[in-house]
């Protein structure tokens, strides 16, 4: 019985089944997504990132922070995400996939060891003290288990006596300050830029029942929002 | 893989060889240099995952630990520690494993050596290329394809070298009545190229949009972790077991419903629920895993059946590789198909049960059964025992006990880290301290995980010095005996 050929023709069945279903109709229903204008705020969303936080990107990418940290919010009432306060919209749904439009690589995560982070850029704007977390996270949290980044800073210029150290260093040491490296600012230019905050109006609602889930008035306000951003359009 | 009819097939006893099947030392003699190579270098990949693994790992320990190495921080030995694990040594070792069973189920030697050989380097180029790459910066982010783009030419064209090889030995095999055994490699021999560069062309090559390469990246993982390494270490199962108690395969045909079965579903359990895609995509990912049951349940049957209460189990040393890899496929499949159910995956995603799941697929089921392998086939290969069978023993009882420790501990603690971070009034900080506690237990896991594969390689080591002496002494007498005769 030389039944080689139907192995082959088995495998390449079951494999295109999977692959029209998780590969070509996704591509199909989301490959051409473009950027939305709110009607409520007339903003384009998402944005493209600009210099420094496009470069911090790939910093974030090569140091694998995404070993560690997640970039998704599961939506209000399925799991404590939202409750938290790592959720961005003021809405039942938080992470859409328009959300990652112009991310390169989209780095959702599968893990948190650390907090989610794709709303890190509406909890904090302050650069600083997202670096001096950076350098010492143990300075912030003292049982934080995660590395402090030292390589990513560099020691700055002596200090005279009395002589107070400049605004973007993160700590003194041994007398000479430490000031964060140009990959250092631009990782935090992008974690500021992390933030999914437009209503955007989701593809399919998700299953959940408000009701049991979240309170009524959080409810009718979502279902407000929802009904506001059913007005968006796609922009020029 | 042809469709016409091959010359074997069209010239009936024409040549007399060619039909008889070839006896199995010599099909061992042909395999000895490309297996061996695949087998040994797949040995030093496991101990260079475990230490990076045992660096990660103890990073929970001391965070400050080699903090000022961009090339040892955590976020790229962790992803580096598994692409060695999951490439340089399930894959590599697997593809030696499914060469040695093709040529032994086809009674026929193993064609196209030199290749074979060549790909094997080309595969271990790419690996340093990949892993140092992955040190050095250079990945690329996506899981499980983290390998820089560099690194994955040689990776691939060294895996379709090996493959040739395979179909060849498949193509001339004298024995045509294909086994389940047979189906599961061949199928894996396919898998691979179609979803690795698929994933790699649509993430790496010309990168789809968004969201969308969280999708192809589950699509890929789930397909190598369930079909790719799940068709690999069945073979081995569905083959060793019933070779070493000497008995039948309980059912063919269950083998090949489980074939069908995880070909058509096993790769859809990608999307956990609350992922921000469409609603179907999680959905229909659910339906899938919760379709995996059937075959893993399936699987559960033939090996139990055919082990039987067989007094053979006892004898041989390797029976328990296979027996505990069947165990851990088993445990492992169900969990990674009950915990995308919503109210399970509501506390499990994110936390450290995927690790500790994905580890038992990857190390308890796959590295453990081909151990198994790996011991059975090296002294034939070789023509020699093991120098010391303690060892071998050895090796099986720290893996299995560094896996139980790695995640038992996890899984526990994943569950309570899930359930904290649902409970908002908790305090993040608080949730992950009480999480710590597992982490650092599964350290000593990972200690034994890399003692066990250590050992590994030191037997390999030691039984080639131990062959390299017999055939070293062999030439020195028949040199004497010549110098003897001049004299």
């Amino acid at each position: 019985m030389n039944a080689g050929p139907f192995v082959f023709l088995a495998s390449f069945f079951a494999l295109a089944v999977s692959w029209l279903g998780f590969v070509l109709a996704p591509q199909l229903q989301l490959g051409n997504r473009q950027q939305v204008e709110s009607r409520t705020t007339g903003d384009v969303y998402p944005h493209m990132r600009a210099g420094m936080a496009r470069q911090g990107e790939q910093v974030y990418r090569a140091n694998g922070c995404n070993a560690c940290h997640t970039q998704q919010v599961r939506y209000k009432g399925f799991g404590g995400d939202y409750a938290r306060g790592w959720g961005g919209r003021d809405s039942v749904v938080q992470s859409v996939d328009e959300d990652y439009l112009y991310d390169r690589p989209a780095m959702l995560g599968t893990i948190r060891v650390g907090p989610d982070l794709a709303n890190i850029g509406l909890r904090q704007t302050n650069a600083n003290i997202l670096l001096q977390h950076i350098y010492s996270p143990t300075n912030s949290f003292p049982h934080s288990v995660m590395p402090p980044y030292r390589y990513l800073f560099e020691k700055g210029r002596k200090l005279a006596i009395g002589q107070k150290a400049s605004d973007d260093s993160v700590a003194v040491e041994k007398g000479y300050e430490i000031v964060p490296t140009d990959e250092a600012r631009a990782l935090a230019a992008y974690l500021i830029s992390l933030r999914q905050n437009e209503l955007l109006y989701p593809e399919t609602p998700p299953l959940t029942k408000p009701t049991n889930a979240v309170p009524a008035t959080n409810a009718v306000k979502a279902a407000a929002s929802t009904n506001n951003v059913n007005t968006n359009t796609p922009a020029k | 893989m042809r469709a016409t009819p091959s010359p074997a097939q069209s010239l009936p006893a024409s040549d007399e060889g060619i039909s008889t099947p070839v006896p199995a030392a010599e099909i061992d003699a042909s395999c000895r240099a490309p297996i061996l190579f695949l087998l040994v270098s797949a040995a030093v990949w496991v101990v260079i995952s475990s230490v990076l693994g045992m660096i990660g790992s103890l990073k929970f320990h001391a965070p400050g630990l080699l903090a000022d190495s961009a090339f040892f921080t955590y976020g790229r030995v962790h992803p580096a520690a598994l692409n060695a694990l999951v490439y340089g040594f399930g894959m590599q070792a697997g593809l030696g494993v499914i060469l040695w069973m093709l040529a032994h189920l086809g009674r026929t030697r193993l064609v196209g050596n030199v290749g074979i050989v060549m790909g094997g380097i080309l595969w271990n180029i790419g690996m340093t290329a990949g892993v140092l790459g992955i040190l050095g910066g250079d990945s690329t982010g996506y899981q499980l394809l983290e390998m820089p783009r560099y690194a994955t030419f040689p990776l691939f064209i060294g895996y379709l070298m090996i493959g040739i090889g395979a179909l060849l030995t498949f193509h001339t095999r004298r024995e045509r009545q294909l086994s389940s055994s047979q189906w599961f490699a061949l199928a894996a021999l396919f898998w691979f190229p179609w979803i690795f560069s698929t994933a790699e062309f649509f993430l790496v090559g010309h990168p789809v949009r968004g969201a969308l390469q969280m999708v192809l990246d589950s699509w890929y993982v789930n397909n190598l972790k369930t079909v790719w390494f799940g068709f690999a270490g069945l073979a081995a199962i569905f083959y060793f077991i019933p070779k070493l108690i000497e008995r039948p395969l309980y059912s063919h045909y269950i083998g090949l419903f489980v074939f069908w079965t995880l070909a058509l579903f096993g790769s859809w359990g990608a999307i956990p629920p609350g992922s921000p895609l469409p609603e179907w995509l999680p959905t229909l990912s659910i339906m899938g895993a919760l379709l995996t049951i059937v075959p893993i349940l399936a699987v559960a049957i033939n090996v139990y059946r055919t082990k039987g209460d067989c007094a053979k189990i006892k004898e041989s040393r390797s029976m328990k590789f296979f027996l505990f890899g069947t165990l851990a496929y088993i445990i492992s499949g169900l969990a990674g198909a009950v915990m995308l159910l919503r109210r399970v995956s509501v506390v499990v995603n994110f936390t450290w049960f995927l690790p500790a799941q994905s580890q038992l697929l990857l190390y308890g089921f796959v590295a453990i059964t081909l151990f198994g392998a790996i011991y059975h086939i090296v002294p034939r290969l070789l023509q020699t025992e093991f120098p010391s069978k303690g060892m071998i023993c050895g090796t099986f009882f720290l893996a299995a006990a560094g896996i139980l420790l790695y995640c038992v501990p996890l899984a526990i603690g994943g569950i309570l880290q899930g359930l904290g971070m649902n409970d908002a009034a908790k305090p993040f900080s608080e949730v992950m301290n009480s999480s710590l506690v597992f982490l650092r237990i599964s350290t000593i896991g990972d200690f034994l995980m890399l003692l066990a594969n250590c050992l590994l390689l030191l037997n390999l080591i030691r039984i080639h010095v131990r062959a390299g002496r017999t055939v070293a002494a062999a030439a020195w007498a028949a040199h004497s005996n010549t110098a003897g005769v001049r004299a």
